[in-house]
């Protein structure tokens, strides 16, 4: 197949180093420690680079921490005191978010070399506390107030999806169970078990429709991007490079109620096309989709939103395994937030370090076979924000 | 939420107050002042009459700081008869069956009380449409 990637600019940008921690409870590893360990790994992958700024993805730190200035927190923590640093925060987009304000810095030329980290610190407080800290990402004076949280908000779309699209009760399992038999071979995955059918069936309401595995897990976790222009790449690194091919964003109506389509993701459509145009490929030529499964609900639209499936039809890829590892369009391919876990503004900076390494070939039981051409999209809320990156091999397409 | 930010919203959670468009004739709930689908200035009142139809509906069990007392309790999407779409709770249901496409008008009833200070918040909620029997 041949392929014309079109440059925006003369420096492509390119990852030379990604790291991240295990997702779960950190009883022992503070909001600080937790993003350490991600920029430690990270750098130590291509030492001899000096970040000039750094990028950090967090959501909840003000609300379940009482920590604001994180930028500044980290960089002084990990050693870079004095660096231009700031927090980027986009609900659930915010890693990607972060990640695309490194590519602009990049792409301006103004800095050469750039660190990006997504952390989230989630159980030091429990219950109601944190459901109200997530319902901070819907709209605050008209669902919040009601007591929507973006469970409810998810339910609320699966309940009208299923309902609109003749869709048996279960028609959303296969995201479910693709997640979790792909997270039982990842190592720094939340939840390294499969699950079955009968078990997702019998699952507990949390917000009917959506049963405890429609649901991702909100977990403790951080992942650390190095990220340089190609003039600044070392000359010793191990790995094969990949670099960021497209990069864009999109931005829609906070509350669910005030999309003009609940049912479509628009902020998921004008990103990935943008995207996509920037990269000069169609849906096609995307071998991995690391998309945001939040839930059940909004892998099935962000396929739809993104071009691998018609209105209504998501649903028909998880149940014919379109969606495996040698499926035609691999989703979450080390358990995605279902079952690798969600870590909020860590979420999006993982999905790049996932991609970073099925594009490396050194995905150990998780390789997609072949993989050249990876895009990742995360999204705020209940697509409010919408951020989407494609990563290629610098060399040997 | 302190007692100003609910205040500036009492037209709108106790009636349902919102903004036609005078360009485009676009009905706007809540009020933004400028119309989402022209683009133009849109500050003219307008009074929904508070019907309109289930949209989607879920029952809440684990709820957020706020809510615990209430729950579970049954959120819905309301499709308004003049177009927009509002997130409120379903009450007086007394156990009949909710569908998509119901048809329910707006009450006003408590949504929450705010932690110690017991500051009560009072808005919009939707009901099944009662008819004459």
């Amino acid at each position: 197949m041949i392929m014309s990637i079109k440059m925006n600019s003369n420096h492509d940008i390119v990852i030379v180093g990604v790291g991240m921690t295990p997702l779960g409870e950190h009883w022992d590893l503070s909001i600080r420690e937790l993003a350490l360990q991600a920029i430690s790994a990270a750098r130590a992958e291509a030492p001899e680079i000096l970040p000039q700024a750094f990028y950090v993805a967090n959501m909840l730190a003000p609300a379940l921490s009482r920590q604001s200035q994180l930028g500044a927190l980290l960089a002084d923590f990990a050693g870079l005191r004095g660096i231009e640093a700031l927090t980027v925060e986009a609900a659930g987009a915010s890693g990607g978010a972060a990640l695309r304000q490194a590519f602009l810095a990049l792409k301006s030329g103004m800095v050469q070399s750039a660190l990006v980290v997504g952390v989230e610190k989630v159980t030091d407080r429990v219950g109601a506390e944190v459901d109200a800290a997530m319902a901070t990402m819907t709209d605050a004076d008209y669902e919040a107030v009601q007591g929507i949280t973006p469970t409810a908000q998810a339910a609320l779309l699966m309940r009208r999806y299923l309902h609109e699209n003749g869709a048996p009760q279960d028609a959303l399992a296969g995201f479910s169970l693709n997640a979790h038999a792909n997270g039982a071979t990842n190592p720094f995955a939340m939840f390294q078990k499969a699950i079955r059918l009968d078990q997702y069936i019998k699952a507990p309401m949390v917000s009917d429709p959506v049963n405890m595995f429609d649901a991702s897990p909100i977990a403790d976790g951080a992942a650390a991007l190095l990220l340089v222009n190609a003039d600044s790449i070392p000359s010793n690194v191990d790995n094969p490079l990949v670099k960021i091919t497209a990069s864009a964003t999109s931005s829609s109506a906070v509350a669910l109620h005030d999309q003009p389509d609940p049912l479509v993701i628009n902020a998921a459509v004008v990103s990935t096309r943008k995207a996509l145009e920037q990269a000069n490929l169609t849906p096609d030529d995307i071998d991995i989709f690391e998309l945001h499964d939040a839930f059940t609900i909004i892998s099935a639209l962000s396929l739809e939103a993104a071009g691998f499936a018609d209105r209504g039809e998501g649903w028909k890829l998880a149940a014919d395994g379109a969606i495996a590892l040698d499926g035609k369009i691999p989703i979450s391919t080390f358990g995605g937030s279902k079952a690798r876990g969600e870590a909020g503004g860590a979420t999006g900076v993982i999905q790049i370090v996932e991609l970073v390494r099925q594009l490396q070939g050194l995905a150990g039981k998780n390789q997609v076979t072949g993989a050249k051409i990876g895009m990742a999209q995360c999204l705020g809320g209940i697509g409010a924000t919408a951020v989407t990156h494609i990563l290629t091999r610098l060399h040997g397409q | 939420m302190e007692l100003s930010q609910h205040w500036r919203l009492k037209q709108q959670r106790y009636g349902l107050v919102g903004e036609i468009c005078p360009h485009c004739n676009y009905k706007i709930f809540p009020p933004r002042d400028i119309c989402p689908d022209c683009g133009m200035d849109a500050k003219t009142t307008f009074q929904f009459s508070g019907k309109g139809e289930v949209y989607s509906f879920t029952t809440v069990h684990q709820a957020p700081a706020g809510h615990e007392e209430n729950a579970p309790y049954t959120l819905a999407l309301v499709q308004l008869e003049e177009g927009p779409m509002v997130s409120a709770q379903l009450t007086d249901l007394d156990n009949k069956a909710i569908e998509i496409g119901m048809p329910v008008e707006m009450v006003t009833r408590k949504l929450r009380s705010e932690g110690d200070r017991g500051l009560l918040i009072y808005g919009y909620k939707f009901r099944p449409m009662l008819k004459a029997a």
